[in-house]
C-alpha cells in the first residue's frame, strides 16, 4: 500500500467509492456471494418474508379468537395455524434474527476482519435455511401440520395425519443452518480477531454472538437426532417413544427440551448484545460491569442448560427431578438480571438519548424483566401445575420473544441500518412504530396473563364466553401491534431510496463498525485495524472531543 | 496490508504444524476396531443378563475413543481441541445425567 504512486491512486480512487452493495450486480451476483454482508441481506428479505407468514397465522387467530364460539376456523384448521406460527416464528425467524442477519452483518466489522473464517460455509447456512423454508411453504400448502411447534409424541408419531415428516425434516434441515453459522461465529471470534483486539475489548455483542454460538452448536444436534428418531418411529415403527414398542414418550420431551430450552437463549442472548450496544451508544458510557455483562452470558449458555424439564412438570416426571429442575432454574434468572441491573445502572444519571433504537430497547428491558419474573412464577412447581398449559404460559413466552427478542432486534436493525445501507431511516416515523409497537404489544399480551391465571387453556378455537372481554382486548392490541410492525417495512424500504445518506458514524458511537464507510467496501477496512482502546471508550472519545472544541 | 490467511496465522496461539501419522498406527487402529466389532458380535451370543447392555457400551465406547484420538486425529490436537472435545462429552453427561434423575427416582413416589 505504502508503495502506491500517483497513477495508481487515480485507478484506485473510483474503486475506494464502491461498497459491497454496488460491487457487483446481477441476481447471480448475489445468490453466489461469499460477502457476510450480502448474506445478511440475503437472511434480512427471507427472514422478514417468514415473518409477515408466520404474522399471517398469527391474526387470522387472534380474530378467531374474538368470539368465544370457533366460528372462523374449525378446530382442525386452528390447531394447524397456531402450530405453523410456531415454527415459522421460532424456526425460521427468531432463531436467525438477529445472529444470521446482523451477526453476520456485523461480526467481522466488530472484529477488523474481512469476513467470517468459512465464507462458502455461510452461504451454505443460507441456502439449507432456504431449502427447508421451501419445504415447509410446500407443506403449508398442501395441507400443513397439526403437532405443535414442539411435536410431542405420540400424537406425533402415532395419531396426526398431518405432514408430521416433512416439517420434522424441514425443522433438522433448518438445524443444520443454524449449526453452521454458530460453528462460523465461533471459529472467527477466536480467529479473525484484529491486532490488538483482545478478549475483554471485544463489544459484548461479539461476547453475546459467542455465547449463542456455544447454545447452537451443542444443543441443536440433540434436536436433529431427536427428529430423527422421531421420523423413524413415526415411518418405519423402531420403538422409541411408543410404550407398546417399549418405547417412552417423555424421553421426546426430555430430549426435546434438551435442545429447546437452551434455544429460548439462542433468541434471547443475541437480544443482549445489541442491547448492551445500544445502551452504550445513547448514554454515552461505557456499559456498567462490563466483564460481569461479558461473564453472564456465558453463565446463561451454561445454565440453560440445566433446567429443561420446567417444561415437564406435569407430564409425569418423577417428582424428585422436578424439585431439582425447579431450583435450578431459578439460577438460570441470576445472569439475566445481572444484565439487566447493569443496564439500568449505566441508564443511571446518564442523559439518554431517545432516538427510535433506545426507545425499543428501553422497552426491550422492561418487558423482558416481565417476561423472566413470570418464568419464575411458572419454575415454581405448585404456581406451575395452576397455569401450565393455559394463556399464562402463552403470555411469559411472548413477553421473553416478542417483548424481548423482536423489540432487541427491531433496536438493532434500526440503530445498524446507516450502516447497512448507508442512509438514515426517518426518525419520526420509526419513534411513532416503537411507541405503538410497545403498547400495542402489552395491549395484546397483558390481558394473557390475567385469562392465563383465570384458567383459559391454550391452543383452543373456543373458549368459556367470560373471557371474551379480555381476548377482544388481546385481538385489538395485536392489530396496533401489526400497524406497529407494518409502518417499519414502508419506512425501511422508503429511506433505500430518499432516506437521507448517513456517512461512516451517524451516532457518533465508538466500535470498529464504524470506522468504516456506510455502506461498507466489499473487503470492510482499506487497512486491518489496530486496536488500542476498550470497548465503549466513550469517556476518552467525549474528552478527545471537548478538547477539539476548546481549540 | 496482510490477507486473511496471514492474519489468521498470527493470531493463532499454535502454529499449525502438520503432524502426519504413520501407515502403521492407523492399521493398528483398524485392527482394534475390527476386533471390537467382533466383540460386540461375540458379546450379544451370551446372556450376561444384566451386563449385556453395560459390555456393549463399553466396548462401543472404547471404539468411539479410538476413533476420536487417532482417525481424527485429536491425539496430536492443540489444547483448544481439548477442551471442545471434552466439553461436548460433559454436555453430553448433563442430558445423561439430569435425565436419569427423572428415570431413576420416577417410581420412588409410587411404591
Ligand atoms: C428467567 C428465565 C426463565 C425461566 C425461569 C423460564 C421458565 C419457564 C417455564 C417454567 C416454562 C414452562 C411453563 C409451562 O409450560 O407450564 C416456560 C415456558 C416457555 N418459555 Fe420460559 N423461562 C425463562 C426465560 C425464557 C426466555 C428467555 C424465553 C425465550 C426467549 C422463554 C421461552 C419460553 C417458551 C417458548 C415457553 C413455552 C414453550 C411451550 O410450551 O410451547 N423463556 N418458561
Ligand atoms: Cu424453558
Amino acid at each position: 500500500m505504502s508503495s502506491l504512486t500517483l497513477h495508481d491512486v487515480r485507478f484506485v480512487e473510483p474503486e475506494a467509492t464502491r461498497n459491497y452493495i454496488t460491487q457487483d450486480y446481477g441476481a447471480l451476483s448475489w445468490l453466489f456471494t461469499k460477502d457476510h454482508k450480502r448474506i445478511a441481506i440475503l437472511y434480512l428479505i427471507s427472514i422478514t418474508a417468514l415473518f409477515i407468514l408466520g404474522g399471517f397465522f398469527a391474526v387470522v387467530m387472534r380474530i378467531e379468537l374474538l368470539t368465544p364460539e370457533g366460528d372462523l376456523l374449525t378446530s382442525d384448521t386452528y390447531n394447524k395455524f397456531f402450530t405453523l406460527h410456531g415454527i415459522i416464528m421460532i424456526f425460521f425467524f427468531l432463531i436467525p434474527s438477529i445472529p444470521a442477519v446482523l451477526g453476520n452483518f456485523l461480526l467481522p466489522l466488530m472484529l477488523g476482519a474481512k469476513d467470517l473464517a468459512f465464507p462458502k460455509i455461510n452461504l451454505l447456512s443460507w441456502y439449507l435455511y432456504i431449502i427447508a423454508a421451501v419445504m415447509g411453504l410446500y407443506i403449508i400448502i398442501t395441507g400443513g401440520v397439526d403437532t405443535g411447534w414442539t411435536f410431542y409424541t405420540p400424537f406425533s408419531t402415532q395419531f396426526s395425519n398431518t405432514h408430521v415428516f416433512g416439517v420434522t425434516f424441514a425443522a433438522f434441515i433448518v438445524g443444520f443452518s443454524s449449526i453452521l453459522t454458530g460453528l462460523n461465529f465461533l471459529v472467527t471470534i477466536h480467529r479473525m480477531r484484529a491486532p490488538g483486539l483482545t478478549w475483554f475489548r471485544l463489544p459484548l455483542f461479539v461476547w453475546a454472538m459467542y455465547a449463542t454460538s456455544i447454545v447452537q452448536l451443542l444443543a441443536t444436534p440433540v434436536l436433529a437426532i431427536t427428529l430423527v428418531m422421531l421420523m423413524f418411529e413415526r415411518v418405519v415403527h423402531v420403538g422409541i417413544f411408543d410404550p407398546a414398542l417399549g418405547g417412552d414418550p417423555l424421553l421426546f420431551q426430555h430430549m426435546f427440551w434438551f435442545y429447546s430450552h437452551p434455544a429460548v437463549y439462542i433468541m434471547i442472548l443475541p437480544a443482549m448484545g445489541v442491547a448492551s450496544e445500544v445502551v452504550a451508544a445513547f448514554t454515552r458510557k461505557k456499559i456498567f460491569g462490563y466483564q460481569f455483562v461479558a461473564y453472564s452470558s456465558l453463565a446463561i449458555a451454561f445454565l440453560g442448560f440445566l433446567v429443561w424439564a420446567h417444561h415437564m412438570f406435569v407430564a409425569g416426571i418423577s417428582v424428585y427431578s422436578a424439585m431439582i429442575f425447579s431450583f435450578l432454574s431459578y439460577f438460570v434468572a441470576v445472569p439475566s438480571a445481572i444484565k439487566v441491573f447493569n443496564w439500568t445502572a449505566t441508564l443511571y444519571r446518564a442523559s439518554v438519548s431517545l432516538m427510535t433504537p433506545m426507545l425499543y430497547i428501553l422497552g426491550f428491558i422492561g418487558l423482558f424483566t416481565i417476561g423472566g419474573v413470570t418464568g419464575l412464577f411458572l419454575a415454581a412447581i405448585g404456581l406451575d401445575v395452576h397455569v401450565t398449559d393455559t394463556y399464562f404460559v402463552v403470555a411469559h413466552f411472548h413477553y421473553v420473544m416478542v417483548g424481548g427478542a423482536v423489540m432487541a432486534y427491531m433496536a438493532g436493525l434500526h440503530y445498524w441500518w446507516p450502516k447497512i445501507t448507508g442512509r438514515m431511516y426517518p426518525e419520526w416515523w420509526a419513534r411513532l412504530a416503537a411507541l405503538l409497537v410497545f403498547a400495542g404489544f402489552n395491549l395484546t399480551f397483558f390481558p394473557q396473563f390475567v385469562l392465563g391465571y383465570l384458567g383459559m387453556p391454550r391452543r383452543y378455537h373456543a373458549y368459556a364466553p367470560e373471557f371474551q372481554v379480555l381476548n377482544v382486548m388481546s385481538t385489538a392490541g395485536a392489530s396496533v401491534l401489526a400497524v406497529g410492525y407494518a409502518l417499519p417495512l414502508c419506512y425501511l424500504l422508503w429511506s433505500l431510496w430518499y432516506g437521507r445518506p448517513a456517512g461512516p458514524n451517524p451516532w457518533g458511537a465508538v466500535g470498529l463498525e464504524w470506522t468504516t464507510a456506510s455502506p461498507p467496501p466489499m473487503e470492510n477496512f482499506h487497512e486491518t485495524p489496530v486496536v488500542t482502546w476498550d470497548a465503549y471508550d466513550y469517556p476518552a472519545m467525549m474528552k478527545a472531543m471537548g478538547e477539539t472544541q476548546n481549540v | 496490508m496482510a490477507d486473511v490467511t496471514t492474519t489468521e496465522i498470527n493470531h493463532s496461539e499454535h502454529a499449525p504444524h502438520v503432524h502426519i501419522t504413520p501407515m502403521w498406527i492407523y492399521l493398528t487402529v483398524f485392527f482394534a476396531l475390527a476386533v471390537g466389532t467382533v466383540l460386540t458380535v461375540a458379546a450379544s451370543r451370551f446372556d450376561l443378563g444384566m451386563w449385556n447392555t453395560p459390555i456393549a457400551l463399553v466396548i462401543a465406547t472404547i471404539k468411539a475413543v479410538l476413533v476420536i484420538l487417532f482417525f481424527m486425529h485429536v491425539i496430536h490436537s492443540p489444547r483448544l481441541t481439548w477442551v471442545v472435545v471434552i466439553a461436548s462429552f460433559l454436555w453430553l453427561g448433563v442430558l445423561f445425567v439430569l435425565m436419569f434423575a427423572d428415570y431413576l427416582t420416577r417410581a420412588w413416589n409410587i411404591y
